[in-house]
């Protein structure tokens, strides 16, 4: 709560500089020649009063948990600590229940470490609020204190205006080092437990783990080759629907479809591509999966009630708009001297397109089915629905298959323990999935981006 | 000469008709493509809708109750805590026994299992809302539970039991032929939490739940997404380290959405201490994921204004903070709310980074702020469709048409403000 008061408490800050800048400002106009307007001015006061409070503000609050809880770690009861950090972990969480008053059975041992983190969090509050308005006033007297009209304010606002418009787009490369960061992070304390190679090349893949060290036969197995193999037949699967069908859409939209047709086909297949995935998954799950099954009974195949094919079909159904709209603009970007060159010799247009542009244009549907790959086996919530849950290694397209995002999304949900393989699986399927789809990107956009240059 | 010439006259008129059929056939397969795809897009929203639009609707059983004062031991004075407490349950069953006279004990239990758990809260609203009913006979729609609701939905006119036995099928009728048993709009489903129960189970929770995740992407997103644009199109200089900027974005693009979920549990909720299941970190998530969009699309609005204006504003003494501010972002905007929009659609559907991060947890309450625990949409979808209970299956496809509307009043929106506000230069 103190923390949207001080937020507040800030914007009213904010509001005075700015006021009282540019009053001061004017009342310096009437004796000499101001270098900027009267709001910069302000906009400068009011920059500098409220923009440290505001980095101070994002920083503490990152912060203070993380050592607030060290600092109740030391009063936790000896047997605990001694126990691990999984039991430090729930003795921390369990004694800010009880510092909440929550309705919990009171533990006398956790008592200290709650009055002493009730004690914390007060003081936290107090010298947080104050710091920040300390900060806040001292800006607003230093900036105002140097308020001549020498200051270029103008400068001065616009380079700081220009430093958060970088930051705002260096997000998108944190972003990136976030992602990388994180699953390099889990997965490097992953393979310090199971054998890259083991993970890499192994056939057999059950992440149970013991639950206690006496226990025998379930040690767990990290052997991702069935993951891959699931996720590659999938992936084929889909591709089997996606290419073809979205291919031959889009040569129909742009070479044959009048721009009637074209105006109201474009739009409503790319209609399937805003449906999401979670609907997919209902409908494969629920309406495809059954009516293969009641399929392969009638001519006697054996279909498993989550099997690849149902997945797989539904997923080729979600990147027909993706691969459609993509070839559409690269085969459009053909130049129409090749056509009538073609047309000149005699070609049909169904010559025309087969030897002629889809020639030209190859290196661009190769990049849009590289995308719509990258796609398909990042796809989650369709096979999590419909594929299902088993580590088969088969090319049956029948029998039911995992995929790399079905195992993350089933080890990440529920329980995490930060310190079991299962968990640190999860993060090491994460990277390998990151670095795939990564490549298939960098390549495709590449080659897509090259081709355009080569015609433009 | 002249007869080479004439057979290669003849070679091409005999395979013209052959290459015809060719071109027809070609033809049709685009044609056949399009209509494939067209039709993929009926089936499946008519079966959701089939399934679905039923959801919407729910059994009730019109009943005059009288309301016991003795029996739930309660006056017109109790305070609103006795008011809470009061048997209710109890008075159903009691009115249930006392008008279809059931013979044994599990004839008995059989028949209250076929009013709704959810049904004693409708008379404790009642009562508690207007005490002085107590002592008189109200008349209530009572909620019935889901299996009743499934039999007089599908099975009743083909004659069926369903998951009825003989008996409930036998009150079940005798009801409908009094005309108490009917179904009517289903107010629940849009104002109640999730519920065990399929027939108390409401979207209301998983709405408020999106709105706020919604609500805090947009709040970071879009402002974070039009200074990058800005910075990227009109600031950054043709360097290296802007070349990997944009690199950086084209990629987060494609990136499979399921990573920002491994960033968000592994960076914003072990490291920073963020509450997990709370819009506040979906919404974090989704900033990240949909920042790409909402960038792409800014850049190109900003593209599209002419460089004329830019040009004239400099020359007017302008520095290029107020070109950018006061005449270039103004024309650039209805463009990248477009974008933005288009990016709030494909945050709205997403479901597979919300799972990692905790709003999966089955949340009965509404939430009221962005750190309180929620669910959204596409999850409470794909929570629903993993229950057995057939009601389930209609809930889901209900919510499916909840969340499709939302998606298409969204993507009119946008296409309505670029109709509207876009400028053609």
């Amino acid at each position: 709560m103190t923390f949207s008061y001080l937020l507040l408490i800030l914007a009213v800050f904010c509001i005075a500089a700015f006021l009282i800048g540019k009053g001061r400002a004017r009342t310096m106009a009437s004796t000499s020649t101001l270098s900027s307007l009267p709001s910069h001015y302000g906009s400068m006061l009011a920059l500098w009063t409220c923009l440290p409070p505001l980095l101070l503000m994002l920083i503490w609050g990152l912060v203070d948990d993380p050592v607030i809880d060290s600092l109740v770690t030391a009063n936790l009861p000896a047997a605990v600590v001694e126990h691990g950090s999984t039991a430090v972990q729930l003795a921390i969480s369990k004694v800010h229940n009880l510092a909440n008053g929550a309705d919990l059975q009171d533990d006398p041992t956790l008592a200290p470490a709650v009055l002493h983190l009730v004690e914390l969090q007060a003081r936290n509050q107090l010298i947080s609020s104050g710091v920040i308005i300390a900060l806040a006033l001292a800006g607003f007297a230093l900036t105002l204190g140097r308020l001549v009209p020498q200051r270029n304010a103008r400068n001065e606002v616009e380079g700081i205006i220009k430093g958060l418009l970088f930051a705002s787009s260096g997000i998108a490369v944190l972003t990136t080092i976030g992602i990388l960061s994180s699953v390099l992070f889990e997965a490097w304390q992953f393979f310090g437990k199971v054998n890259v190679f083991d993970f890499l090349f192994g056939t057999v893949w059950s992440p149970q783990v013991a639950l206690r060290a006496d226990q025998s036969g379930s040690s767990g197995s990290f052997g991702a080759i069935p993951l891959f193999t699931g996720t590659l037949l999938i992936s084929v699967i889909a591709m089997a629907i996606a290419v073809p069908i979205g291919l031959m859409a889009a040569i129909y939209l742009s070479e044959y479809a009048t721009p009637r047709i074209r105006n109201y086909a474009k739009p409503a297949l790319e209609i399937l591509a805003g449906i999401p995935t979670v609907v997919y998954g209902f409908f494969a799950a629920l309406t495809v999966a059954p009516i293969l099954r009641d399929a392969g009974a009638g001519i006697g195949l054996d279909v498993s009630s989550e099997s690849a094919m149902a997945a797989g079909l539904v997923m080729g159904v979600m990147i027909i708009p993706f691969v459609s709209s993509l070839s559409d603009d690269v085969i459009n970007s053909v130049p129409q001297s090749l056509r009538d060159g073609s047309y000149g010799l005699g070609a049909t247009r169904s010559e025309t397109i087969r030897q002629v542009v889809l020639p030209a244009a190859l290196p661009g549907i190769v990049g849009a089915v590289m995308l719509a790959v990258s796609r398909a086996i990042g796809e989650t919530m369709i096979v999590a629905m419909a594929a299902g849950l088993a580590a088969n290694l088969t090319a049956n397209p029948l029998e039911s298959v995992t995929t790399v995002t079905v195992q993350i999304v089933t080890l990440l949900v529920g329980d995490q323990e930060f310190d079991s393989p299962k968990t640190l699986a999860a993060f090491a399927l994460g990277l390998v999935l990151f670095l795939v789809t990564l490549c298939l990107n960098f390549v495709a956009l590449k080659v897509v981006q090259k081709y355009r240059e080569q015609y433009d | 000469m002249t007869d080479q010439s004439l057979s290669t006259r003849v070679k091409v008129e005999r395979s013209m008709a052959r290459r015809r059929r060719a071109e027809t056939r070609f033809r049709l397969y685009g044609m056949a493509s399009i209509l494939f795809g067209l039709l993929c897009l009926v089936v499946l929203f008519g079966n959701i809708l089939s399934k679905g639009l039923s959801a919407f609707e729910q059994t009730v059983l019109t009943t005059d109750i009288y309301l016991d004062k003795d029996f739930l031991g309660l006056s017109r004075q109790s305070p609103e805590s006795e008011l809470l407490n009061g048997d209710y349950e109890g008075l159903i069953k009691e009115y249930l026994k006392e008008s279809m006279q059931p013979s044994g004990r599990s004839e008995r239990r059989d028949l209250y299992s076929m009013v709704s758990v959810g049904a004693h809260w409708q008379l404790q609203q009642l009562v508690v809302n207007n005490p002085n009913l107590l002592g008189d006979t109200v008349t209530v729609e009572l909620i019935m539970d889901d299996e009743i609701d499934q039999w007089l939905k599908h099975d009743h006119e083909k004659g069926r039991h369903g998951r009825l036995s003989e008996k409930q099928t036998e009150w079940a009728q005798q009801w409908l032929d009094e005309g108490r048993l009917k179904t009517r709009f289903n107010v629940s489903f849009f104002t109640n939490g999730d519920s065990r129960e399929p027939e108390l189970a409401g979207v209301h929770g998983a709405i408020m739940g999106t709105f706020l995740t919604l609500l805090v992407t947009f709040a970071l997103s879009f402002p974070i997404g039009v200074a990058a644009a800005i910075y990227l199109e009109e600031f950054a200089p043709k360097n290296r380290i802007t070349e990997i900027v944009e690199i950086n974005i084209n990629n987060l693009a494609a990136v499979p959405s399921i990573t920002f979920g491994l960033l968000g549990l592994a960076i914003f909720i072990n490291i920073f201490g963020v509450a997990r299941s709370t819009p506040l970190i979906g919404g974090l998530v989704l900033t990240l994921m949909t920042l790409p969009t909402i960038i792409i699309s800014g850049r190109a609005a900003i593209k599209a204004v002419p460089p004329s204006i830019r040009e004239a504003a400099l020359g007017l003494g302008a520095s290029r903070m107020q070109v950018v501010f006061h005449h270039v972002l103004p024309l650039a905007l209805p463009g990248m709310l477009t974008g933005t929009i288009i990016g709030m659609a494909q945050a709205l559907g997403e479901t597979a980074p919300l799972l990692m991060i905790g709003m999966i947890a089955f949340v009965v309450d509404v939430p009221g702020f962005i750190n309180d625990p929620a669910t959204v949409l596409p999850v409470q979808i794909f929570l629903w469709s993993d229950s057995p209970e057939q009601a389930f299956t209609e809930r889901t496809s209900g919510a499916i048409i909840v969340l499709l509307a939302f998606l298409v009043v969204m993507n009119t929106a946008a296409v309505m403000l670029r109709r509207r506000l876009e400028r053609r230069w």
